[in-house]
Order: structure tokens, then C-alpha cells, then sequence
């Protein structure tokens, strides 16, 4: 029984199709990969990706470093807009939106995808808020009242706000490194983005504050569609609905190995070299 | 250029230095020997300009810094008229410098394709190994009577409505001068600043690109505010640089003692006054001369030192390091 | 019965519908927005570079006419007089130059040493004290150069090298430690080890590892000592004839273009065009020799 909007399988792909087994809520689809390939002058980086993201969901992507997992997530966004020498082909859609095409305006998509990077990275000459709005602001919104409401509505997502309301202005470096980090959420939250991405989110924290992200991610899938990748299969296993898990091929281009709901990859995956990944058999 | 710094070496385990101690010490002797040289250098210079400068202070006491008239022939020497032509001419040039250079600095840093940001960074940066006299002889030569003919009629007849720019178009004068300041403080200017926005972390362009930002919005509220310290370095530096410029200046400028009404006017600098009379003064005059230099000197080493913290601050202490 | 409930809007759903709005509409001004100013940068851009290529086009265009045989080998003449030439001005020139490069290098490299290996209050303060020199306005150095030099000897080519030598000097040691200390610990260490003296290391290790920076850092001192005309108008005095004895006073390439600028002589002016080119054509082969030196050593070293 498959799943609207997984692949049907193919003899000779390494795509496999999604049993469906205990799912989750089924959410609708909201964004759809079909045969994504990123290379950089000429040499492939990651190929062969097709899946789908369903809404209100965590999707996980995981496999060991190398592995074309971060040049994937940044293609969806189209970060790689500004490397001369990449190319990004196949097909990435938005709902109906068509990612790639000439006509769709990168700046605006960036609006409904956000982005959370690996090291916290607020921006050390503005304060708390001015962080917090400084997407809302890049947006062209002006009204403050708009701008408060976003503001502490993202930060009371991000579990930040009983911190940090009574010092607004202060400068971001005063935070901590978890902190730090909540507030680049809050900030890619504040301006209600339908996708987040996260780029290994917690590796650059301690477990504390590790654990109160993980947290974070699993509360906030409700409000917006998180695609995460991380490195670390306990955290894939405690935070994610889905997983796709990617692999160094033989000519070192990273390759979607398998996809599938997250209990179901971890147990009882199709494909062998998923069932080495998730015994630790390889990092 | 960029050097990477390494720790000092750790020093020679003790049985090998004590057989090394007289050969080592003989080294470190003449190495000491010439850093004292050194340092006995600069405080002979600095003793000197103020014993020299000191009698102008003991007899005409200090007002005359401020006074407007400068007539030696019959004892009256105000340096005020200089001064001001010196802040005055320096605003032109750094007025002209700062959007010009930030500009050109985030074209070189952002903008320009990376096979051609060395030969162009390099253009630049060569107009300050042209010598301040080819600049003078320029500007006085080509440059002004085009700003007597062509510039000055101009922006008269459009910004005459200021008051700036009242009286005759002479080509020589404050205008001038402030543009020939203008070009050779440029690449002073954009060198240092392409050095100190090019740093700005990477991470932080992604962050405001992630969120929908264009170009322009993540260059003017991420990579400028997070250099800020060092283009105020930059800024600084090349206001130092401008005021003690001479020769450029004095070519050009018109060398009139008196205080300028107009963009217009021919002005004088310190630095264009000192190297006009020092042959022939003599006396108080050349008194005077003294204290105006030591008055430059002041002016000059306060502007230079706090700008070279502040890019250091931002920067590290090679930024800007092919710039003068 | 059904009690139709009416359910608030979704605070969120809302939001995002505002943001999107906004987004849309301003998009085209934003758009608009960063492509002009992108564009002013590119202008800018434009004219810093207009400059160079100007004054360099105008100065070969003028003073290469002026270059003729007379030019090279005869001494300034008085106005009015044809075949004058800038002899006299290259041999002041060369020898000045020529004295504070055999005084200040060997000086200036020994203190860029002293401070590579040295941390602490004293280095930090003579560190300072270089950096303060490189700020100093050149026709103060001047007036040094009068007070110390001239006043008890004369002017004379000697206390023009004063002057001269005392604006390199800085910007020679500055460049003297940047290149002794990309010198590698390794190196020293190793040296060490094997039980050479400190002197020998800084002979045979140090010395030649550091040695493209210091030519570069060399380079550009010069190049910046042959442009200094303030301080050598206040030190040398001038001299129409060719003149060989530092003791006395000299004529110089700087001094000759500043002195012949302002002449309502054509040939004067002439004149002045042509040092001016010989000037920039040395400056500028220096300047780019040293860009050029520490591009490929950087490259080699890799």
C-alpha cells in the first residue's frame, strides 16, 4: 500500500517505496523532491533524490557526514543561488510552487522556507528584538504592532520569551549558546515561514541544551513543517515522523538510499545498507 | 598581506643554554642595540620639534593659534586661516571618500567576480604609490584649468543656491584641492574597508539571506554595521592621511593667507604654509613656523593612533597593510 | 443540536498571511531597491579607478615627449634656456635615497627582529612607537630634518637621507616583523635542537624564510621614500648643478617637479612632466615588482 505521493518502485533505483506502516497523522504534502541532483563545476555532490514532505511533520535527514545531506536541505531554499559553481537539477516544488523556476524570486520562497544554521549565528550588532523582527523587517513589514505581535509570538514558540522579555534590547552575545540558537528560531519563525529548515541544529551545543531543542522541534511541528538534518540517529529517532537517509555512493555522490516513517526505517528498514547505518555499523 | 601569527619559539632546554649563553647574549645585544637606536630616534624627534616650538609659545603665548590674521611683515600671526583651510580642505576630500570608498570597498569585497578582485583591488590601490607631487602637478596642470572652465561654472549655476559657492572661478582654490585630497586618500580608504568588510563571517550573510533579504539589504544591515568599527578605523586613517598632506595641496590650493569665503577660494594649509615661508623666515616667524608644526604633529599622531585601534579592533593588525 | 461555534482565527495562519502580503507588495521595491544600489557601488567602483588610469595616461602623454637625450644627461638650466635637463635631480635622488637604504634596512630589519621574538612592555611600546612614525606628517619630518641636521651642518644630501630615512624606517620594521614572524615555530624549534646558536639560526632560518616578506616590505618603503617631496624641500637646499657629494647641498626628482611645476615656462612645465614620468615609472615597477615578488613566493611556499 503506498503512500499519495511517495515513488512507485523502481527494479533497478535505489528509491524504496514507503510501507506505511503505524503513520503518523497523514498530513498533506508540502513540498515534493523529484530526481534532485546538486554538483559543484561538474562534480555531484548529492543525485538521485526523490521524496516527499508532509505537513506538520518532522523529517529527518540522516546518514553518515559526506553524505550530500546539508547540500540537499540547502538546494531547498536555494542557498546555492550565490555559489557560481553550482547547479542544481531536478525538480523541488512548494506546494504548487515550482522551486527553480526563472520565475519564482529567491528572496520571496526564502520567506516561506526558513533556515536555521549548525552554529548559532544572531546578529551580533542588533539586540534581542531587533533579531527577532530583523526577518519581518527584511520582508518590507513595518507595522509594529504586526512586528510585536510576530516577535513574541516566535519567541514564546521558542521557548525564549520568559528570558529574554524584560531585556529586549539587550545585545544577542549576552546569551548563551542555547539561547543563542532558540533566538535564530525565533527569528526564522517570526516571519511564519510553511517550511523550516535546520541544519544539525544542536551540534555545535551542549546536551542540555541539545535536549531543550530537541524538545523545541517536536512542539513546534505543528506550526510549521521542519525538515532536519542531523548526524545523530538518537536524535532522528526522538524527534522526527519521517526519514530519508542518504549515502556516499561509489563515486563519492551522495545518493537517497531509502525514505520512510522513522519507527518503521529504524526497525525494519528495506535496504541493507539502511540496516548497517541504524546498527552503528558505519558513522 | 595577511601573515599568520605564530607563538614565539619556546625557549633552549637549560644545558644547552648555558653552553649557548655568549653567542646568544652577543645576538640579543645587537638586537637591543638597534631597537634603543630606534627608540632614542623617535624621542630625539619628538624632543626636538617641542624645544623648537616651545619659544613661539613663550613670547606670543597661545592665542595666536586662533587668530585670523596671518601679516608677518608687521608681527601679526594668526593661524586660524590655516587651520580652518586644513579641516576645510580635509572635509571636501573626506566628504568625497567615505560613500566613494565604502562603495567601491563593497564592490571589491561582494560584488566583483573573484578572478578579476585582485587586478582591480590592485588599481586601486596603486594610486597610492603614485608620489603626492605627481598629484600636485596634475591637478595644477590638467586638472584646474578644466575646474576653472567646465566644474566650477557647473556646480555654481546648480548648487549656487547654497552660498558655498560664491565669487570668481579660478581653478585653484579649496575645490580643487579637496579633490586632488579626495583621490590620493581613495585607496587608503578602500583598502582598509574591503579589508574589514570582507571578514564579516559568512554565517551571518546566510542568516539574513535565509530570511528573505536581497543583496543590498544584507550588505547595508549585516556585513556594514558588523565592520562598522573598522570603517571608522578606515575613515580615520584617511583623515589623518589628508591632513598632513602637503606638497599635493599646496600646488593646488592657492596659497592665500586668508580666511576663505567660498568652495571656491584660494586657501592655504598648515602644512602648505610651513613649506611655503620655511626658507625665508626668520626670527618669530620661524618661531611661529615651529609651533605651527608641532600643532600639525599633535593633530596628526591623535588622528592616526586612534584609527589604527579601531581597525585593529575589527581586523587584526594587518588589515589594510598594502595601504599607506 | 449543533451549536455552530465560532471559532477564532488562527493567530498564526493570520500572521502569515500579513507577512506574505508584505512580502509580496514590497517586493518590487525591494528588488528595485538593491539593484540601484548595487549599481551606485559599480559607479563608484568606476570612478575610483579613473583616477590612476587618468593621472598615469596624462603623465606619459606629457612627460614622454620631454625624454630626450638632454633630459638624461644634462643639469637644470635657467628659464628661457633649451636643453635642460634632470641629471643632477636622478644622481640626488639616487644618492639619498641611496644612504637611507644602506642605514635604515639593516636598522629597521635588526628592531622587526628584535620585536618578532620579543612580547612583552618594551616590545608593545617601541611596536607603538613605529606605528606613531608612520603617522607623523612628512613636512614635520621636515622640520626634524632642518632642526637636527641642517641647522648645524648645512643643507646637504646627508640630512635629506635623515629625513627620508626616518619616514622609511618605520614602515621597514613594521614589515621586518610581519615577515620574521610568519616564520614558522618548526623551524626555529628544529634549529634549536640541534644545538645552533641563536644567531645562526636567525642567519641561516629565520633570515631566508622571512626573506620574500622583507624584499616586499623593503620594496615598498623605497617606493614610498622616492615620492616624499615635503621633507627634502625643507633639507637638501637645491642645486642646478650635478652635484655627487652628500655633503653638500643636492638637487632631487621630488624637488624638481614641485620647483618646475609652477613655472609659467613651457619648457619648465616640460620638464616636470618628464622627472614626473620617470618617477612614477620607478614607483609603479616597484610597487607592482613587490606585488608580484610576494604573489609567487606566497605561491611556492605552498
Amino acid at each position: 500500500m503506498t503512500d499519495a505521493g511517495t515513488v512507485t518502485p523502481g527494479a533497478e533505483d535505489a528509491r524504496v517505496q514507503s510501507t506505511e506502516a503505524p503513520a503518523p497523522e497523514t498530513g498533506a504534502v508540502v513540498m515534493t523532491l523529484a530526481d534532485v541532483a546538486v554538483s559543484f563545476s561538474g562534480r555531484t555532490a548529492v543525485r538521485d533524490v526523490t521524496f516527499d514532505v508532509h505537513a506538520g511533520e518532522v523529517t529527518a535527514l540522516i546518514g553518515p557526514s559526506g553524505s550530500g545531506k546539508t547540500t540537499l536541505l540547502r538546494a531547498l531554499n536555494r542557498m546555492h543561488d550565490t555559489v557560481r559553481t553550482a547547479a542544481v537539477t531536478g525538480t523541488v516544488l512548494l506546494g504548487d510552487l515550482d522551486v527553480y523556476a526563472p520565475s519564482t524570486d529567491a528572496t520571496l520562497l526564502r520567506s516561506r522556507v526558513g533556515m536555521v544554521f549548525q552554529r548559532p549565528n544572531p546578529f551580533p550588532t542588533m539586540s534581542i528584538y531587533e533579531n527577532a523582527v530583523a526577518g519581518l523587517k527584511f520582508n518590507g513589514v513595518r507595522r509594529k504592532a504586526l512586528l510585536d505581535e510576530a516577535a513574541e509570538s516566535a519567541l514564546v514558540a521558542a521557548a525564549l520569551w520568559d528570558s529574554v522579555k524584560d531585556r529586549m534590547s539587550a545585545h544577542a552575545s549576552t546569551l548563551s549558546g542555547g539561547e543563542q540558537q532558540r533566538l535564530c528560531i525565533a527569528r526564522a519563525l517570526a516571519v511564519e515561514p510553511e517550511v523550516l529548515l535546520m541544519d544539525e541544529p544542536t551540534s555545535a551545543l551542549d546536551p542540555i541544551a541539545t535536549k531543550r531543542i530537541e524538545e523545541l522541534v517536536v512542539e513546534l511541528k505543528d506550526r510549521v513543517t521542519i525538515i532536519i538534518v542531523t548526524h545523530n540517529m538518537q536524535q532522528a529517532m526522538r524527534v522526527s515522523d519521517r526519514c530519508a537517509f542518504l549515502l556516499m555512493g561509489e563515486d563519492k555522490a551522495g545518493e537517497l538510499i531509502e525514505y520512510g516513517p522513522t519507527a518503521q526505517l529504524f526497525s525494519e528498514p528495506t535496504d541493507p545498507r539502511t540496516l548497517d547505518y541504524v546498527n552503528g555499523r558505519f558513522g | 598581506m595577511t601573515v599568520v601569527e605564530t607563538p614565539r619559539p619556546t625557549p633552549a632546554p637549560p644545558d644547552v643554554r648555558g653552553r649557548l649563553r655568549l653567542p646568544d647574549r652577543g645576538y640579543r645585544g645587537i638586537l637591543a642595540v638597534a631597537a634603543a637606536l630606534v627608540a632614542a630616534l623617535a624621542a630625539w624627534f619628538l624632543v626636538s620639534i617641542i624645544i623648537q616650538a616651545k619659544p613661539a609659545f613663550s613670547t606670543l603665548g597661545f592665542s595666536w593659534i586662533l587668530q585670523k590674521t596671518w601679516d608677518p611683515t608687521h608681527g601679526k600671526y594668526g593661524l586660524l586661516p590655516f587651520i580652518l583651510g586644513t579641516l576645510e580642505v580635509t572635509a571636501i576630500a573626506v566628504v568625497l571618500a567615505v560613500p566613494i570608498g565604502l562603495g567601491t570597498a563593497l564592490a571589491l569585497a561582494y560584488l566583483v567576480p573573484a578572478r578579476t578582485r585582485a587586478a582591480l583591488s590592485t588599481t586601486v590601490e596603486l594610486l597610492a604609490a603614485v608620489p603626492s607631487v605627481v598629484y600636485g602637478l596634475w591637478g595644477l596642470v590638467v586638472l584646474a584649468p578644466v575646474f576653472r572652465d567646465t566644474v566650477e561654472p557647473f556646480l555654481t549655476s546648480v548648487l549656487g543656491w547654497t552660498g558655498l559657492f560664491n565669487g570668481p572661478d579660478q581653478g585653484v582654490g579649496l575645490l580643487l584641492a579637496g579633490v586632488i585630497l579626495f583621490v590620493m586618500i581613495l585607496p587608503t580608504m578602500v583598502a582598509i574597508s574591503r579589508d574589514v568588510l570582507a571578514v564579516v563571517p559568512n554565517e551571518q550573510l546566510e542568516g539574513a539571506m535565509a530570511l528573505g533579504a536581497t543583496r543590498w539589504q544584507v550588505l547595508r544591515k549585516v556585513v556594514v554595521p558588523g565592520a562598522r568599527t573598522g570603517l571608522l578605523g578606515a575613515f580615520t586613517l584617511a583623515t589623518g592621511r589628508a591632513l598632513g598632506e602637503t606638497v599635493a595641496v599646496a600646488l593646488v590650493i592657492g596659497n592665500s593667507p586668508y580666511i576663505a569665503h567660498s568652495i571656491k577660494s584660494p586657501a592655504a594649509t598648515i602644512p602648505s604654509l610651513i613649506v611655503n615661508n620655511f626658507g625665508e623666515a626668520t626670527g618669530t616667524e620661524l618661531a611661529v613656523l615651529f609651533g605651527a608644526g608641532l600643532v600639525l604633529l599633535v593633530i596628526g599622531i591623535a588622528v592616526n593612533s586612534v584609527a589604527r585601534w579601531l581597525v585593529w579592533s575589527t581586523a587584526g593588525p594587518s588589515a589594510g597593510a598594502t595601504a599607506r | 443540536m449543533t451549536v455552530l461555534v465560532d471559532l477564532p482565527a488562527d493567530p498564526t495562519v493570520e500572521r502569515r498571511r500579513a507577512v506574505q502580503a508584505a512580502a509580496a507588495s514590497s517586493l518590487r521595491r525591494r528588488k528595485l531597491a538593491s539593484t540601484a544600489a548595487l549599481g551606485v557601488c559599480w559607479v563608484f567602483l568606476a570612478v575610483a579607478v579613473v583616477p590612476l588610469v587618468a593621472v598615469v595616461a596624462y603623465v606619459v602623454a606629457k612627460g614622454l615627449p620631454a625624454w630626450n637625450a638632454d633630459f638624461f644627461t644634462n643639469s637644470t638650466v635657467p628659464e628661457g634656456i633649451p636643453g635642460g635637463g634632470v641629471w643632477n635631480a636622478i644622481v640626488g635622488t639616487m644618492v639619498i635615497t641611496g644612504i637611507a637604504i644602506v642605514v635604515t634596512v639593516p636598522l629597521g630589519l635588526l628592531v622587526g627582529l628584535f620585536l618578532a621574538e620579543s612580547e612583552g612592555r618594551v616590545a608593545a611600546a617601541l611596536r607603538f612607537t613605529a606605528d606613531v612614525m608612520t603617522g607623523i606628517p612628512s613636512i614635520t619630518v621636515g622640520i626634524f630634518g632642518y632642526i637636527a641636521i641642517v641647522r648645524n651642518y648645512g643643507y646637504s644630501g646627508f640630512a635629506g637621507a635623515f629625513a627620508i630615512g626616518f619616514i622609511m624606517l618605520p614602515v621597514i620594521v613594521r614589515a621586518g616583523e610581519s615577515a620574521f614572524r610568519g616564520v614558522p615555530t618548526s623551524l626555529n624549534e628544529a634549529a634549536l635542537a640541534l644545538g645552533a646558536r641563536k644567531a645562526t639560526i636567525a642567519r641561516r632560518v629565520v633570515v631566508p624564510t622571512a626573506l620574500p616578506g622583507v624584499i616586499t616590505g623593503v620594496l615598498l618603503a623605497v617606493a614610498r621614500g622616492l615620492g616624499e617631496t615635503a621633507p627634502l624641500l625643507l633639507t637638501i637646499g637645491g642645486n642646478q648643478y650635478l652635484q655627487w657629494n652628500p655633503t653638500k647641498q643636492m638637487a632631487a626628482l621630488p624637488t624638481t617637479i614641485y620647483n618646475s611645476s609652477s613655472q609659467p615656462y613651457a619648457d619648465q612645465v616640460q620638464l616636470a612632466w618628464g622627472a614626473a614620468l620617470l618617477l612614477v615609472v620607478v614607483v609603479l615597477v616597484l610597487s607592482i615588482g613587490s606585488r608580484l615578488l610576494a604573489a609567487r613566493l606566497r605561491k611556492e611556499r605552498r
